[in-house]
């Protein structure tokens, strides 16, 4: 039926089909839709850089106008990917500059970016409107001054957790007067900054909803900021100290007064730098907020914290160091009824933990928010029956992410290991989607997941199971499994031998410290041309006769249309 | 790296730790090839060909300021590798999975508790926010009005007078949980080493050998 209409009604109808899957899925239909929808396509996510090549993206969606691109694997972020790994954005932004495509928005997570592409980008798109950087490095504040100077409709600049080299320069300054349509301007993980061109960058952009200041803005300049932008939706403040001895309660009457008149915050931030004793300036928009962010506050403690949860009750996320204690999550169960993200973070990850948080603290939240979807909880340790309760009160989650400081520690109380905890998790969230496990787990805990955890997407296994039977029930019968990563678990080739095809339905398995051997990477790797199997040889181990018998420290296979890539240093091997 | 480096001892590696393995950045006892629960990282790129591996040779690209930031992040790691048994404490590369971003954010909040002999509760105080002993006491002695502070600090070559009426000497917890004498070793490295901060009655500071020659009012 659908033939009958001209392809400008078909693409009509697929606007409103946005979402990436969807459109993949449309894609695939007939010939016809196919052709509408690559022309039609303005949204492209691409979640392995190495996937496919920037010609092919050109060359099949030449509309596009929003890229999203991820670059190394998520383990990276710990620390297990060595430097130089790869994940350049260069080639990309040339090749898009090249061609004719309008770009608009870049979203890269994990990617490597140097200031001469952030210098190509600010000259190759006129229209170029929106660049988010999540955990990226590279590039320095020249290559910032670039974007700020050249992009002349700029709405959003958002760098988030970057390491970003920073130069003497004011690249803040090199906005040009006539810069008037920020909306979105996050700079929290840069340390200087240019106050006076900060201030007056905000007074000439009423559109501002989103500021995330860092540690160099004091509290004086943010009671300017605020008086210019009264109409923040997203404020994430810098430093948020005021001497108490000195001359500056004129300073805090005026922060307390201009607050009153932010009515608009719904997300807050920051606290880089606090002071205790100012946080009552923020108490009047507590009962507004949805999202509050204070994990970065070492300096916020026990009764503060404390007062100011109990003001929030609207909360749908909240990110909190784990110096909250389990008597806080009480308070927070108490208070914020619509809650549905939870990150608890430690602030001492290799201390004592005497401020940590235990199984209690997530039970009680557990009872009093029904609505939690998405929990990280970082914990001194956890029982099978706490998760067996939560398992009970929460049936709705997404995104179920624990981590026990001790990796492989049991059940105190019983000893045991977690597999029943965890069992009852998967059994109970039937959309879950995202897995991190830890704590003692033996194979078992793997049977539950591949019997369960219908949905699954993404797992994170470090310091588990027992045998290769724990892998295969997880790659047998997780049937939507995209990402799986596994460290330091005896996980070997008769496991990632027994169905090499699973992996082209997957975008990426990460293996680091397992038992799986040069010679099961090898057979792989020939068994499956469409995979680029790639062992990362840091250490030189491998350097003196490698035999095939010899285990792999880290491997990491990827499906691909475009082979091994060019532009792996010579630590990265990708077999063939 | 010669071939014999795999059968060192690890007492041999900690002194050649101190030389070129230092900056190696190695982890873990020496001598395992395989998986070990230390982790490894080393920044030596060797290139061995081997047969039936395609090899890539590396292109230069640029490196950033990243670069010097993942190394010193490693070699905190490093510290306490090398020099802890493995059983106990050993840090294990990546674990627990906090982005280093935010393990470097905090761990610039350099908050530690003051605890004053005599007062009813403790303060904390963030030492990144002073630059010298001199502005640490001040700030100390305006949190802790009714107590005065005594401080002798060589300043460069300078003799700080002592203050009037010392009734509390500063001390600190170090890393290795021994009581120190504030004021002992360069600023830098004091916030690096500080966990706490105790103002001591100055009858009780026997044993603590004031800094200064002892034409200085104590009773120790």
């Amino acid at each position: 039926m659908m033939n009958y209409f001209p392809d400008e009604v078909l693409e009509h109808v697929f606007d409103f089909v946005t979402s990436h899957r969807d459109r993949n899925a449309v894609s695939l239909v007939c010939k016809l839709w196919y052709r509408v929808e690559r022309y039609s396509r303005q949204r492209v996510f691409i979640g392995n850089c190495y996937a496919i090549s920037p010609e092919r993206l050109i060359a099949r969606f030449p509309g596009v106008k929003s890229l999203t691109l991820k670059g190394k694997p998520h383990f990276a972020d710990f620390n297990l990917v060595p430097q130089d790994w790869g994940g350049y954005v260069q080639p990309w932004i040339e090749a898009l500059a090249r061609s004719r495509i309008g770009l608009e928005e870049l979203r890269l997570k994990r990617m490597v970016v140097s200031d001469e592409s952030l210098d190509v980008l600010s000259r190759s798109f006129t229209n170029f409107k929106s660049l988010v950087l999540v955990s990226c490095e590279g590039f320095t504040t020249d290559g910032l001054a670039a974007i700020a100077a050249n992009c002349r409709f700029l709405r959003e600049l958002d760098l988030q957790e970057n390491e970003i080299e920073e130069k003497k320069n004011h690249w803040l300054g090199c906005f040009p007067d006539s810069c008037t349509s920020l909306v979105s301007l996050n700079f929290a993980c840069l340390k200087e900054i240019n106050l006076a061109a900060l201030e007056r960058l905000v007074a000439r952009n009423p559109n501002l909803k989103s500021l995330k200041l860092n540690r160099a803005v004091p509290l004086e300049a943010l009671q300017r900021i605020l008086m210019r932008a009264p109409q923040l939706v997203d404020l994430g403040t810098g430093s948020f100290v005021l001497d108490r001895d000195s001359d500056d309660s004129e300073t805090y009457r005026k922060l307390r007064t201009t607050i009153l008149k932010c009515r608009s915050i719904r997300n807050l931030s920051g606290f880089l730098e606090v002071a205790p004793h100012c946080l009552p300036a923020i108490y009047p928009i507590c009962v507004n907020l949805t999202y509050l962010n204070l994990s970065y506050a070492a300096g916020i403690h026990g009764s503060e914290l404390i007062k100011l949860i109990r003001l929030c009750g609207k909360l749908q996320r909240l990110w909190i160091l784990d110096c909250i204690g389990d008597k806080g999550l009480e308070i927070v169960a108490s208070t914020c009824k619509d809650l549905q993200e939870l990150r608890v973070f430690p602030s001492d990850p290799f201390g004592a933990g005497h401020d940590a948080v235990t199984e209690t603290g997530l039970v009680a939240i557990s009872s009093g928010c029904p609505k939690l979807n998405s929990l990280l909880y970082f914990c001194q340790q956890m029982t099978n029956a706490a998760l067996i309760a939560v398992a009970k009160n929460c049936p709705n989650f997404i995104r179920f992410r624990l981590c026990i400081l001790d990796p492989t520690k049991p059940d105190p109380v019983t000893m045991q290991p977690l597999d029943e905890g965890f069992g009852a998790i998967v059994q109970s969230s039937k959309r879950l989607r995202r897995l991190s496990l830890s704590g003692l787990l033996t194979d078992r805990v793997f049977l539950y997941i591949g019997m369960y955890a219908e949905q699954l997407e993404m797992l994170s296994i470090a310091f588990a199971g027992e045998s290769d039977k724990g892998m295969l029930y997880v790659l047998n019968g997780c049937k939507k499994l995209r990402k799986l990563e596994i460290r330091d678990s005896p996980f070997g080739d008769m496991a990632l031998l027994r169905d090499v095809g699973k992996y082209e339905t997957m975008r990426s398995l990460w293996m680091s410290s397992c038992d799986v051997t040069l010679g099961g990477c090898k057979t792989l790797a020939k068994k499956m041309p469409r995979l680029n199997v790639e062992i990362i040889n840091e250490n030189d181990q491998m350097e003196f006769a490698p035999e095939d018998s010899q285990k792999v420290e880290k491997m990491y296979l990827y499906r691909t249309l475009v082979g091994p890539r060019k532009d792996a240093p010579e630590f990265v091997w990708t077999l063939v | 790296m010669p071939p014999d480096t795999l059968s060192d001892s690890p007492e041999s590696d900690v002194t050649s730790a101190l030389t070129f393995k230092d900056t190696e950045l190695t982890l873990g006892i020496p001598g395992e090839p395989t998986r070990s629960p230390a982790g490894k990282f080393c920044t030596k790129r060797g290139f061995i060909e081997t047969v039936d591996l395609n090899l890539r040779t590396s292109t230069s690209k640029p490196r950033g300021k990243a670069h010097a930031d993942e190394v010193d992040d490693r070699s905190d790691d490093v510290v306490s590798g090398t020099c802890k048994t493995p059983a106990s404490k050993t840090q294990v590369v990546g674990w627990p999975p906090v982005r280093s971003y935010r393990k470097k954010a905090l761990e610039s909040c350099k908050y530690v508790k003051v605890a004053v002999d005599g007062a009813p509760y403790l303060r904390k105080v963030d030492l990144e926010t002073y630059n010298s002993y001199q502005e640490l006491l001040m700030a100390l002695e305006k949190m802790f009005t009714c107590f005065k502070i005594r401080g002798n600090y060589l300043d460069e070559s300078k003799v700080i007078d002592p203050m009037k009426e010392m009734e509390y000497v500063p001390t600190y917890e170090d890393k290795d949980g021994d009581w120190m004498l504030v004021g002992d070793v360069p600023w830098k490295m004091f916030i690096e080493s500080c966990k706490r901060i105790r103002l001591m009655k100055s009858s009780e500071a026997v044993g603590l050998a004031p800094r200064t020659p002892p034409r200085c009012t104590t009773t120790t």
